[in-house]
């Protein structure tokens, strides 16, 4: 029964899903052919794979130039300078997606690194709580569509450098994830931090823990299960807000992705974005059950609903 | 050493000597286009390893739309790019966004078209004169969209337009078949903050990227628009519109696309620039050779998802040598694209002059200038002398001829008068106010809005 109930129902979830698709596709019409139905979708997602293992070989063949040309230069003068460059091809699926993830994962960490800390500051602190607050009220509703111009030219015009560490898109897409996304992890922090049980704050007293032992010893771990709530949240937002960027400022990622190839207009196009979408969503799953799983090992409250 | 590095090292030693240009000075260099079928010489010189055989290691980007290419050309991510004739010359006078950007080659000929939706269409089809076979007689002239456009203006909706940039070529194409048709396209007033070029206009112009002008359209935003190839073709194969004329009818054989970099760029990387235009160089004349015989396969690099991306037959029917205007209308236009041919790839003077003319009929040029400004302002954008020295360098490569280029030792950057424009008039690079005088519609003399 339980086998059933866990395997068993989602099964026919999907699979009702899928008829539903693969039935409602046919029926729509667009001026680039029918909607990419599942089979149309798992065919791309084939070429997809086959476009990267090409590229990998192309990227072979390129270093293998490479060292030929730098050997020959080495002949003609042996003091010459020799550097290999990087591939110059264009990334694939893949690539995009490897670059997104690093770029959500360092997004997300900025935001935690601010909002953690602050949050619990403003959660000891009702009065630094009541100054904060409006700030919060008033940024959190701002789409990343409305900062990412601002940060943009912001980056542009700070982030010089002849040999810059980072690219400069990454800089934005990363800056732009950090600020709408670190609200949650700070107001479910602020609120977890000023929820402490009263008995613990008790002891805490009648052992007179300083300051800063009350913080580590006390609020951290007290408030744990809230900040973990709030860094699912923002974790969740931080990759939805990633993907809008992408497309918007064209920074590299499963965003330009899905951009690059509604711009072609091809009559494959639809079935490659769809396998994007559907690799969003699944990425996005894959994201939200690691912080559980992490959640799960740092928090003390078990009984905590972990859906 | 394994077979690959001995097949490749064979294939060096055939490479060119690098004789005159000494050493490139950036190696790494990341070059923007736009998905258009006019960028071909960029992944040309890519993929036929023109770059590499210059000893650079080059990335090709597709940008979301001129503005976007430009600013990141000013501010140094790109290092150079695939632009519209007038964006160089549009940022150097301060149009827009104020940079100096110069550009030591042209990139194309033609390659543009003006399509409208089914539904205009039909409406201007009854007005146009139809040959034995019952086909509408080429070229349309805009006389057949006016009554469309009085209908609109009479009930009171607005004819909405598409072209892709303030300082497009598209944008001087889509005014000067207008204009040539008795519809007013509207004025620019930049001195009075209208930048909108809607001033005392019949048809509204306004900006959509190219790759996204079909969409536009099918959405009905705009009733129809100028645009680079495939995006015209694309339209026929969607059955949402119909071109109606292309550039080659509306000025044969004009100069389209500039590979533009910034002036600092070039100052500070000159081995750099002349190799990469040595690329492109070889890229387009492979483009145009044998009688565009090696088509087909630019066709097929053309329709990888990281170039225009387009199907196969979209691009294929007008890089070919034919245009498919309203469905099943497939005439033979063999210079529909031009890459290497009359040569096509020199910076003309006159060619920057003629875009500087545009700029002052519509007004973007707020103030009348003498013909020297024009001259001066295309001097200090155009550089033939840095084409001349890339070409030489290939002469004495022994990679190409010198009748492949113009005589360098008294070229002085003028095309002939060209005679060849839809309204039969005549342009003259060396007299710019001459030429405006000419215009029905369009400021000319010491007019101002």
């Amino acid at each position: 029964m339980l086998i059933l109930k866990h395997t068993g129902v989602p099964l026919i979830g999907l699979l009702a899903f899928l008829f539903v698709w693969h039935i409602g596709a046919q029926n729509i019409n667009t001026s680039l052919g029918t909607f990419p139905g599942p089979a149309q979708v798992y065919q791309q997602s084939l070429t997809l794979i086959e476009e990267h293992t090409a590229e990998r070989q192309k990227e072979e063949a390129f270093y293998q130039r490479q060292e030929a040309r730098n050997a020959k230069k080495l002949e003609k003068n042996p003091d010459a300078t020799i550097k290999i460059r990087p591939y110059t091809g264009s990334p694939t699926f893949f690539d995009q997606i490897l670059t997104s993830l690093i770029t959500v994962m360092a997004g997300f960490i900025l935001a935690s690194v601010i909002a953690i800390p602050l949050g619990i500051m403003i959660g000891l602190n009702s009065t630094l709580y009541s100054a904060i607050n409006p700030l919060i009220q008033l940024f959190k509703p701002v789409s990343p569509l409305a900062w990412l111009p601002l940060v943009t030219m912001v980056v542009s015009a700070v982030y010089t450098s002849d040999d810059p560490m980072f690219a400069k898109s990454f800089i934005t897409s990363l800056l732009t994830v950090s600020l709408c996304s670190l609200w949650p992890t700070l107001i479910n922090t602020a609120v977890g931090v000023s929820g402490i049980s009263k008995d613990l704050q008790n002891v805490s007293q009648v052992l007179r823990l300083g300051w800063l032992t009350h913080v580590i010893k006390i609020v951290i771990p007290a408030s744990i299960p809230a900040v973990f709530t709030g860094l699912r949240l923002s974790l969740g937002i931080a990759w939805m807000v990633l993907i809008a960027a992408e497309m918007l400022a064209q920074n590299p990622g499963l965003g330009k992705f899905v951009w690059d190839e509604f711009q072609n207009g091809s009559s494959d196009s639809l079935g490659r974005i769809m396998v994007a979408v559907l690799a969003i969503g699944f990425i996005g799953f894959l994201l939200d059950r690691l912080m559980l799983v992490i959640q799960r090992k740092v928090s003390w409250d078990k009984s905590s609903a972990l859906r | 050493m394994t077979f690959g590095t001995a097949a490749a090292a064979g294939l060096l030693n055939l490479s060119v000597a690098q004789a005159s240009i000494g050493e490139p000075e950036k190696e790494d260099l990341k070059f923007g286009f736009i998905k258009l079928t006019d960028m071909a010489p960029l992944a040309i010189a890519y993929e036929k390893g023109f770059f590499e055989d210059e000893g650079l290691y080059v990335t090709l980007e597709a940008q979301a739309n001129w503005k976007v290419l430009l600013d990141r050309v000013i501010d140094g991510q790109l290092d150079g790019a695939h632009m519209l004739a007038g964006q160089p010359l549009g940022a150097t006078i301060g149009f827009g966004t104020q940079a100096h950007i110069i550009t030591a080659f042209s990139m194309d000929l033609n390659g543009n078209a003006i399509t409208v939706s089914n539904e205009i269409w039909e409406q201007m089809k009854p007005h146009i004169p139809k040959d034995a076979d019952g086909k509408p007689v080429h070229p349309i002239k805009a006389d057949y969209l006016k009554p469309v456009v009085e209908k609109y203006k009479a009930e009171g909706k607005p004819f909405n337009m598409g072209m892709v940039f303030p300082v497009s070529t598209h944008n001087y194409e889509l005014r000067y078949w207008l204009a040539a048709g008795g519809i007013k396209p509207g004025y620019y007033a930049p001195h009075k903050g209208d930048t909108s070029g809607k001033l005392d206009a019949d048809a509204l112009l306004s900006v959509t990227p190219p790759p996204q002008m079909p969409a536009t359209l099918e959405a009905g935003t705009i009733y129809g628009y100028c645009v680079g190839e495939p995006w015209n073709q694309q339209a026929v194969f969607k059955g949402i519109g119909v071109p109606v004329v292309t550039d080659y009818e509306i000025w044969k054989n004009n100069p389209e696309k500039v590979f533009g970099v910034s002036s600092k760029w070039a100052e500070n990387y000159p081995n750099t620039h002349k190799r990469v235009v040595k690329a492109m160089i070889r890229a387009a004349k492979w483009l145009d050779e044998n009688n565009n015989a090696n088509r087909p396969e630019a066709v097929k690099i053309l329709s990888q998802p990281n170039y225009v991306g387009a199907d196969y037959e979209v691009i294929a029917n007008s890089m070919t040598g034919s245009f498919e205007y309203e469905k099943g209308d497939k005439r033979d236009v063999p210079d529909f694209n031009v890459f290497f041919r009359y040569n096509a790839t020199y910076p003309y003077y006159s060619d920057a002059i003629w875009y500087l003319t545009q700029m002052r009929r519509w007004g973007q040029i707020p103030d009348q200038k003498p013909d020297s400004w024009y001259m001066d302002i295309a001097k200090k954008v155009y550089r033939p002398d840095i084409y001349a020295e890339a070409a030489q360098s290939l002469i004495d490569d022994g990679v190409m001829d010198a009748s492949d280029f113009p005589d360098f030792a008294t070229e002085e950057g003028f095309r002939e008068p060209q005679t060849h424009f839809i309204d039969g008039i005549t342009y003259d690079g060396r007299q710019p106010n001459d030429y405006l005088k000419q215009f029905k519609i369009g400021l000319k003399n010491d007019e101002t809005l």
